[in-house]
């Protein structure tokens, strides 16, 4: 909402040494959002007077209709003929929307408009332009192009000052509107809240006998009006006028508030009904009687209705629309916008001026459902005040009758408006609630500042808000009224008795160290979207059965392209490493943590449970609303590609490979304290040669390895690229709430190698294991160092050398008993995957 | 060996004679202080002091001696192999200590060689923001609070007081799951984890929500359909808006440097009320560029203040959705943007690098905000 400083002054009398930008700080302060302090023609100086044209000689030679015109622009401001200042000028303009005898803004030698443009005498199209005429445009006021600004005949006098015509320097406030408070969309509720922010009595506009503004009824039958559906409006005045002189123009001082606002002039009859709403905050609709085929009616639209509004939109209307009717048909999407055919035009003589109160969640329903937002709707969504319909329709009609030549017909009505229910709050609540010592006294006087009639009742205060305030409904909000004309800046700065808490839970402490062991083995975090397309599942080969095909739904995406949400984290990790490629990286190790989500079903409930908000829901209530859920178990995922060790003047780089995911998925395990199992598997998008299933505790929690080759190729990324994906919350699952600390033996250890050949399908882990458990307690660990195939050990076979360590806790180990343990090793190996001795 | 020696005449023991020890002490002497380097010096202890040396064979001889005579011969060869023996101490340590300045010497090498064989990872700095935003938390007491992200309707609008015809419902701001029907979302606020707090925890309630979240926005340089904000929650006996600013502040100082307060400006959100945006006193300027065209500051455009977020006293209608005692519980929560904060913190003026993954913008953060 754009408001003139000039226009609040008229009721609130704020003193003259208040700029608009002190106004501003108070209007924040009080919470109404002030986003800047506009100055009108902040940027125009020199001479700008009002200027009479002429005479029009249309030059006809040009490519363009170029004017020169011959313009009085008063006495002493003309040209010099024979060293005599006289008082016209010749000015040529492009513009072709005036004539002969109207009053235009005539900017002369010396002046400078927007943007450094100074204006001076010059040779153009062969003749000297003495000056300029004006449009909005060039002198800042609005983006209207259309033309040079032409002022209402006998408005002004050639030579007054351009300055004072059209308003310049006045300051223009621009409001953010909070949803909660519809009032401030009219000049007479923000200047009620500068009165109060300055503690100045408030002139209020609408506080006036509406009738009392209005001659007597001519006696005529004004037009009538009805209310079909009370849910939809609950007051309807209807005024009548006849007469109207549809040429009759807008005075100077409405267009110049009109732009001002941000509205464009247009004719009397539309630019008074937006000039009263902005004035007091009542959207009204003007209707040419002779274009209604009966009374007008609020009704809701009946199935297959359609009706073409101002926009030139044909609309097809829903039964939850509420309309204005006449018994033809719908003549207005309620609230919203007028229809074309009853419009008002240039052969309007009886007018019919509609003031409806509507129902706030009727109209913004409407206005979402056709996608139309208009300065009605966003009025009517938010609350207008129920008591404006009948003193904003009188002022329209007092302001077209002064204006416009017409005379008052008369007016019908139609009235369900319930009475207000007073509020009823403990009288120490806002300074409970604030903090702030605020006596029942002061709280009192602020609610009445408000507006509200305010009774006191013992220890509690009886609160009846004004018409205009729809929001005021709770004790809370008769708080929050109290507490900011109090001023937020006066809260005291104080620290609740916080409990004492319990710090990190153990996942979350966890988690912060799976982040910190994901970098601390090289890899950059992604944080990526989460939508995802069955494109990016192809790419990836997952089967048509596979459970990451359990793809939820989005019913509004971002994209058509990916309108699901991920079952894994690949996909966005393959476009991260995608980006930086393309971007020139050649080394890439990225990592994301985050979580996937499965259930087809999600989303298809035909009647989800809304528990009621009244109170507590059941726990079977709270259990009917997870069920409507999808799992979402975060996921931890690393994607690898080019050199994992550099090269460098030590030698030559080592490229990532399978075992490098393998590698980070251990670093991680080893971590977290978890063993994990390793076992080959094969799973799309992996390498079915070169793809390990990671386990703990005999449950597959995700695969690692080189991604296959089909796969690298689709997805377009360097060859043999790796990954790995864990369910980590399966994972976390599994840390030792308490780990065991060990018993350190300090006697020597004896080492011992040992070699085995095995057949080359036996996996070297299962070996390592068996060793181990056949050494016994006595073994302290076994860790491959070699391996080896080739003709010394046979076809099909392959030989692991590995590194023994024993040890006691007590002494240091025989040499018999060295070799006790080394052939007990050797037989488990030999017994569990056929070792055999490597000799 | 010779005869043993009935008379006591040590002279004739030529191998004992003065001049015979003397000169085998000045030839070893002069040998060691000959020996250039420590493998020449190995030479000459086994020449002049190793078994077969001569000073090693006088002292053979003074077994044969009479008894009278072993005394003074044997202090006089015992002299003079500790002499030499002394020699060769010190020529060793004079001789290493020229080795080893010429190894080291030799052995110096480049240091500013690049080192990188591994290249390094990082984490991203909204994790790490988030993780700073919890710890100031953590440190006053507070848990954290966790829900999902896909989450129903009645979590995050109905119980707070969301109208059904609330404009944020709409689907110009809302990604529903399924069907614009379905009840369920996603999230559009870590507001729904409040609600989950209020109903499983005991109170009072001291939590701060970090988590992702989604609205229908376009990505450009200044949104991002999926973000992410930290939320905070009390419910407590005796809490006031007076809490609520204090509590931000200490938030403010923590993160911005200490004396770094906030404002408070009267606002509206359906969950809090009365309800208010949070202004952060400009971390940068502290105001000083207010009204001063010669010390702009691009931080808070010379406002001296920055819009940080939202925030309110829980209203009461959420409480009771929640079960709580609206007589005897009052509360306030808060909100903050991460993306906007990491904006504004570090000086980062396109919010498409915090999303895109180029891994350039995450590690130019190092591990710590």
């Amino acid at each position: 909402m754009r408001a003139p400083l000039s226009w609040i002054r008229r009721y609130a009398p704020v003193p003259a040494d208040q700029a608009g930008r002190d106004v501003a700080a108070r209007l924040i302060a009080a919470g109404l959002e002030v986003e800047t302090v506009h100055v009108l023609g902040a940027d125009v100086t020199g001479p700008l007077v009002v200027g009479r044209v002429l005479s029009v000689e249309e030059l006809t030679e040009f490519r363009k209709p170029i004017r020169y015109c011959r313009v009085a622009v008063g006495p002493g401001n003309g040209e010099v003929v024979d060293g005599a200042v006289t008082d016209e000028r010749g000015i040529i303009c492009g513009a072709s929307n005036f004539m002969a005898g109207d009053l235009v803004v005539v900017a002369l030698p010396g002046a400078v408009l927007p943007g450094g443009f100074a204006i001076g005498s010059r040779e153009t199209y062969g003749r000297l332009s003495d000056g300029m005429i004006t449009s909005e445009r060039e002198l800042g006021l609005g983006d209207d192009h259309a033309g040079i600004i032409v002022l209402p005949a006998g408005s002004a006098e050639p030579g007054d000052s351009g300055y004072e015509v059209l308003g310049l320097g006045d300051e223009v406030l621009d409001i953010a509107v909070t949803p909660d408070r519809g009032y401030a969309l009219s000049i007479r509720g923000i200047a009620r809240e500068v009165a109060t922010a300055y503690d100045l009595p408030f002139d209020d506009p609408a506080l006036v006998d509406p009738e009392a503004l209005l001659p007597a009824p001519s006696g005529d039958a004004p037009h009538g009006c009805s209310i079909s559906d009370p849910s939809a409006a609950d007051r309807f005045v209807l005024r009548s006028i006849a007469g109207l002189d549809p040429s009759a123009p807008s005075p100077q001082w409405m267009r110049r508030a009109l732009v001002a606002c941000g509205m464009r002039p247009v004719s009397l009859a539309v630019d008074v009904t937006n000039y009263v709403m902005l004035e007091l905050g009542q959207p009204l609709h003007a209707f040419d009687r002779a274009k209604l085929r009966g009374p007008l009616t609020v009704r809701r639209a009946a199935a297959g209705e359609v009706l073409e509004t101002l926009d030139h939109t044909k609309r097809a209307l829903d039964p939850e629309d509420v309309v204005i009717a006449d018994p033809s048909g719908p003549l207005a999407v309620a609230g919203i916008m007028g229809g074309l055919d009853s419009e008002i035009d240039d052969a309007s003589h009886a007018v019919a001026i509609e003031a409806v109160h509507f129902s706030p969640v009727a109209i913004a329903r409407g206005s979402r459902r056709h996608r139309l937002s208009s300065e009605a709707s966003r009025r009517f969504e938010r609350g207008v005040d129920p008591a404006l319909p009948a003193v904003a329709s009188a002022r329209a009609a007092a302001l077209l009758i002064e204006l416009g030549g017409a005379t008052y017909v008369g007016v019908s009505r139609v009235d369900v408006v319930p009475a207000a229910t007073p509020l009823r709050i403990p009288v120490d609540l806002p300074a409970r609630v604030s903090g702030l010592a605020i006596s029942g006294e002061r709280a009192l006087a602020r609610l009445e500042a408000v507006g509200a009639a305010v009774v006191a009742d013992g220890d509690a205060l009886v609160v009846t808000p004004p018409p205009w305030r729809p929001d005021l409904t709770d004790p809370y909000d008769l708080v929050e009224e109290v507490v900011r004309l109090e001023g937020y800046q006066h809260l005291p700065s104080t620290m609740p008795h916080t409990r004492a808490g319990y710090g990190l839970t153990a996942g979350q402490r966890l988690r912060r160290r799976v982040g910190r062991a994901l970098a601390a083995s090289g890899l950059v975090e992604v944080l990526s979207y989460p939508f995802v397309g069955v494109g990016d599942l192809d790419a990836l080969g997952v089967p048509a059965d596979d459970p990451r095909r359990e793809l939820v739904r989005l019913a509004n995406p971002i994209s058509d392209e990916a309108p699901f949400l991920r079952t894994t984290l690949l996909p966005g990790l393959v476009a991260a490493a995608r980006r930086n490629l393309s971007r020139g990286a050649a080394d890439l190790a990225l990592a994301e943590v985050g979580p996937v989500f499965r259930g087809a079903h999600v989303g298809t409930h035909p009647e989800p449970p809304r528990p009621s908000v009244a109170g507590r829901p059941s726990d079977e209530d709270v259990a009917a609303l997870h069920d409507l859920l999808p799992d979402q178990p975060r996921h931890v995922a690393g994607l690898l590609t080019g050199e994992r060790d550099r090269a460098g003047w030590w030698g030559g780089g080592r490229r990532a490979d399978w075992s490098d995911a393998l590698a980070v998925v251990r670093e991680l395990a080893e971590e977290l304290g978890v063993a994990i199992e390793v076992a080959s598997a094969a799973l799309l998008p992996w390498h079915p040669g070169r793809c390990a299933a990671v386990s703990v505790a005999g449950t597959v929690i995700g695969h690692a390895g080189e991604l296959h080759p089909r796969v690298v190729e689709a997805l377009d990324l360097p060859p043999r690229t790796v990954a790995f994906e864990l369910d980590l919350d399966a994972l976390l699952a599994e840390v030792p709430a308490t780990a065991a600390g060990p018993t350190i033996s300090t006697m020597p250890v004896a080492k011992e190698d040992l070699a085995v050949v095995v057949a080359a399908d036996v996996p070297a882990e299962r070996v390592r294991a068996a060793l181990l458990r056949g050494g016994g307690a006595l073994l302290e660990s076994v860790r491959l160092f070699d391996t080896y195939e080739g003709a010394q050990v046979g076809e099909g076979r392959r030989s692991l050398a590995f590194a023994l360590r024993m040890r006691a806790p007590d002494r240091t180990l025989s040499a018999a008993e060295v070799a006790e343990v080394r052939e007990a090793a050797l037989a488990a190996a030999q017994a569990e995957c056929g070792a055999v001795l490597r000799t | 060996m010779s005869a043993p020696n009935k008379t006591y005449d040590p002279v004739e023991v030529s191998a004992l004679s003065d001049e015979a020890v003397a000169s085998a002490r000045d030839a070893a002497v002069a040998a060691i202080a000959a020996a250039p380097d420590l493998d020449a010096l190995k030479a000459v202890r086994v020449e002049h002091a190793g078994d077969r040396s001569p000073l090693a064979l006088a002292n053979r001889e003074i077994g044969a001696l009479p008894p009278a005579a072993k005394a003074e011969a044997g202090k006089r060869v015992g002299q003079a192999r500790a002499a030499v023996k002394r020699a060769l101490e010190e020529r060793e340590v004079v001789l290493a200590a020229e080795r080893d300045e010429r190894v080291l010497v030799e052995e110096a090498v480049d240091v500013t060689l690049p080192v990188d064989r591994r290249p390094r990872g990082a984490r991203h700095p909204l994790t790490t923001l988030m993780e700073r935003i919890e710890d100031v938390f953590l440190a006053m007491g507070y848990e954290i609070a966790e829900g999902p992200e896909v989450e129903t309707e009645w979590h995050n609008f109905d119980a707070l007081n969301i109208a059904p015809d609330h404009p944020a419902r709409s689907m110009q701001d809302t990604f529903f799951v399924g069907s614009p029907d379905s009840g369920v979302v996603l999230r559009t606020h870590t507001s729904p984890v409040q609600v989950r707090s209020m109903l499983q925890r005991p109170l009072p309630i001291y939590v701060i929500c970090p988590g992702r979240v989604y609205r229908t926005d376009e990505l450009d340089a200044t949104h991002t359909p999926v973000f992410h904000q930290v939320e905070g929650l009390v419910v407590d006996e005796g809490i006031t808006m007076g809490d609520l600013k204090g509590t931000l502040d200490h938030f403010a100082s923590a993160m911005f440097g200490a004396g770094i307060v906030t404002r408070l400006r009267p606002s509206y959100f359906p969950f809090t009320e009365p309800s208010a945006e949070v202004d952060l006193q400009c971390f940068v300027c502290r105001g000083a560029s207010v009204g001063d065209p010669h010390r702009p500051c691009r931080t808070c455009s010379s406002e001296g203040w920055i819009e940080w977020g939202g925030c309110g006293m829980v209203n009461p209608r959420v409480l009771a959705a929640c079960g709580i005692d609206t007589q005897r519980y009052t509360g306030f929560a808060f909100g903050m943007g991460i993306e906007r904060t990491l904006m504004f913190r570090h000086g980062v003026t396109d919010m498409r690098d915090m999303v895109e993954g180029d891994a350039r913008f995450t590690l130019a953060f190092g591990t710590e905000v």
